[in-house]
């Protein structure tokens, strides 16, 4: 069967079973837009290409599997750098097409040519530059099987006009060899000595916590968590990648860790005397300032990236393995620590001394940001899926948003990208559409990638956005307001401009507002009403409220910082 | 156990240096994929060859000495291990390694000087490769140490232009067992 080099990508798509591509078309990839028309897959139009991007993540991150976004060369391609850096940060399996000038221009500077695998090649798993129409299908199984396994994440194809024009006989690879990828290698034999010996540390330890990090959610490893814990007892921590791989509910979770986690995973974490790191990566908003970090613990890193072993923290036992391999292995040795009694009476002092805490909001408002996610999570059917931009709203989305399981927090963790939330969610109801979609946003944020909503509505994606209106750029005012004696520099975004309500509605949405607590009642049920078009709320929150607890960049955990009116006792 | 050094190849070269034989997939970008991880990752590359290995088209050995005081020589090989293309490392420590290097050097050449330019190319083992009536092109394929010296020894003379290839390396034969090969994982 005679192919062209656009039907032949199409195909190979179908066959490595995508459902849905995000994507906008241009000059250079118009060839393979035809093909598009007379196939099973759904394509999303989107209104800026880092909306694909952010789209592909979402969907990627609901789903587990492999989002797909196709954009055009030249700006198209370089739009959706940001989505890519973001995947790659957060190890998110995703595959981008971008369209490339024929082979002959490449190095002419031609109309939009852009040498985007030289710009994505630190921020991607891998990228091809097709070089002719025959590799189509292995370049393609080869991304699709880059981006899933080891440590996934982003791998970009770049498809020249010309090649995708010309015609090809149509195969397919049907087996991992026939990829030739020589030096990729993403499993290895579990080391059997490892295990043993982190069984032994196990054994030894009185005051053990399991961090568990993003990797236990890419390696479909939550059954084994929930299983190792309540067998061991062990007190678990969730980092801002990890929330849901372990239930809120559980009384054994101790919430998320680090700059803005719970004073009781902070401190847990920084009294223990054996951290099993369980796919997390010490980052820097974990640790603290590393020097500090834990001081008195061993350390059991579980990572399927060997390069992250000994790259912050020195560990004592490494298991290169995915985290589901390692906790099984752990299991069948029975590897238990010592009675974890006077540990846990510890800990629960921690977390009855200071739990979250935010000041009841008056009737009239402003409203508090904390409440109106409870409000919201309240009348959330379960499994709801949220998605948050970047900043305060992302930090009191994760800490008060009852995460249950997987696939149910969608969100930017290593890039801090904002203004991911709104096309995140709407990837991510792509993906479930049987789940309700909640988008937690800041106004910065949303003002960034708003436009979506239009690709939202057209699409028919009935997603809701909740926007904490604090007329700030709020992450950046509290640390302005803390460490820079209160000169707040360019943070100021009014409350009223733009008017949220009427930009909505400019969009096919719902608008709604709200600005004391009978309307914050009132507009949620609303919302959760209304399932056909996309809703969007202005909540009007007091510019003041701040994240807490905090510890300052670059200080120690033993420095954390609750809330001003939980200080004076205890601390 | 580690063999003496021979005799005149003691390695000037600091410990902080490490060499990675590097087998690549011999494709388009390689270099350009290796070098950007260097650089992003801050990592200091102190010199670097590259040529096709054993014959084959398919595969390129790259030979970097690498600044191990930059970064943990560890992070250096796993986060070199993560490029697709990368099929195997060997990290060799100067001594476990046969190490060549070759430097080309053009001087000036008058009667006042001709003795003296024979004299260090003699002593030195270096050769004179291409003359005309002004100027001589020395050459030496030596150990990195010798190379130094032939470079220290021509200092005293004007209009010098030296180029040196950076060094390629195997495994010493006496001591392929103990060569740590990190075999992509």
């Amino acid at each position: 069967m005679e192919l062209t080099g656009a039907q032949a990508l199409i195909k190979s798509l179908e066959r490595e079973g995508v459902e849905t591509i995000f994507g906008l078309p241009g000059g250079a990839i118009l060839p393979v837009y035809d093909p598009i028309l007379d196939s099973s897959i759904r394509h999303i139009l989107v209104r800026h290409e880092q909306g694909a991007g952010h789209m592909a993540e979402g969907y990627a991150l609901a789903t587990g599997k492999p989002g797909v976004a196709m954009v055009t060369s030249g700006p198209g391609a370089t739009n959706i750098v940001t989505p890519i850096a973001n995947a790659h940060m957060d190890s998110t399996p995703l595959v981008v097409i971008t369209g490339q000038v024929a082979t002959a221009s490449i190095g002419s500077d031609a109309f939009q040519e852009c040498d985007i695998t030289g710009i994505t090649m630190g921020i991607t798993k891998h990228n091809f530059l097709i070089q002719s129409v025959h590799e189509i299908p292995r370049v393609v199984a080869s991304a699709f099987y880059l981006a899933t396994t080891g440590r996934p994440g982003p791998v970009l194809i770049d498809l020249p006009k010309d090649i995708a024009q010309s015609t090809m006989e149509w195969w397919y690879p049907e087996t991992i060899e026939e990829l030739d990828l020589p030096g990729y290698r993403p499993e290895i034999a579990l080391d059997e000595d490892a295990v043993a010996l982190a069984a032994e540390l196990i054994a030894q330890s009185e005051r053990p916590v399991l961090y568990v990090g993003g990797g236990t959610l890419k390696s479909r490893a939550t059954a084994q968590l929930l299983a190792f814990a309540e067998r061991t007892k062990m007190p678990v921590v969730t980092t801002l990648m990890a929330r849901g791989a372990f239930p809120d509910s559980h009384d054994q979770h101790l919430g998320m860790p680090g700059m803005h986690g719970t004073y009781s995973a902070v401190t847990a974490i920084q009294k223990s005397d054996l951290l099993i790191s369980l796919g997390a990566r010490f980052d820097d908003r974990v640790t603290g300032r590393p020097s500090a970090f834990a001081t008195g613990a061993k350390v059991i890193h579980v990572d399927i990236d060997p390069a992250e072993f000994n790259k912050v923290r020195r560990v004592d036992v490494a298991l290169q393995t995915n985290v589901a391999t390692a906790l099984t292995a752990l299991d069948d040795l029975g590897a238990t620590p010592l009675n974890l009694d006077v540990w846990w009476k510890e800990i629960r002092t921690w977390q009855e001394q200071f739990p979250l805490f935010y000041e009841e909001p008056t009737a009239e408002g402003p409203l508090r940001p904390q409440h109106v996610i409870e409000a919201i999570a309240q009348s959330a059917s379960p499994g709801t899926i949220v998605s948050a931009g970047v900043g305060q709203h992302q930090m009191w989305a994760s800490q008060h948003w009852q995460f249950e399981e997987p696939g149910t927090w969608v969100n930017s963790g290593g890039a801090g990208t904002m203004g991911f939330g709104v096309p995140a969610a709407i990837g991510a109801k792509v993906g479930r559409p049987d789940r309700t979609v909640w988008c937690i946003d800041g106004d910065g944020c949303f003002q960034m990638t708003a436009q979506e909503l239009v690709t939202a509505r057209a699409e028919g994606i009935p997603i809701k956005v909740a926007i904490l209106n604090n007329a700030y750029l709020g992450m950046v005012r509290q640390w302005q307001e803390m460490f820079y004696e209160e000169r707040y520099s360019e943070v100021y975004l009014s409350a009223d401009l733009p008017d949220y309500v009427k930009w909505a509605e400019a969009m096919g949405c719902v608008g709604l507002r709200a600005t004391n607590l009978k309307e914050m009642h009132e507009v949620i049920a609303r919302a959760n009403e209304i399932n056909d078009v996309p809703v969007v709320i202005d909540f009007r929150t007091d510019s003041r409220e701040k994240v807490f607890p905090m510890v300052p960049s670059g200080a120690s955990n033993d420095d954390i910082m609750v809330h001003p009116l939980q200080r004076g006792g205890g601390q | 156990m580690s063999p003496e050094p021979i005799e005149g190849e003691t390695d000037p070269t600091p410990v902080r240096h490490h060499i990675l034989s590097v087998l690549v997939e011999n494709k388009a970008g390689v270099l350009a994929r290796i070098a950007g991880l260097f650089a992003r990752r801050g990592f200091n590359i102190y010199s670097l060859a590259v040529a096709p290995a054993e014959g084959h088209a398919r595969f390129s050995r790259v030979t970097i000495v690498v600044d191990a005081q930059s970064a943990p020589l560890e992070q250096i090989v796993e986060q070199l291990g993560k490029l697709v293309n990368v099929v195997a490392i060997t990290d060799l420590a100067p001594r476990d390694a046969t190490e060549r290097e070759l430097l080309l050097a053009t001087l000036s050449v008058d009667d006042s000087n001709r003795a003296t330019v024979l004299d260090v190319t003699a002593n030195t083992g270096a050769s004179i490769v291409d003359v005309n009536g002004a100027s001589v092109t020395v050459m030496l394929a030596g150990t990195p140490g010798a190379c130094d010296r032939l470079e220290r020894e021509l200092e005293r003379f004007n209009d010098v232009a030296i180029q040196r290839t950076g060094r390629v390396a195997l495994p010493r034969l006496d001591q392929t067992a103990m060569a740590k090969t990190e075999e992509k994982v």
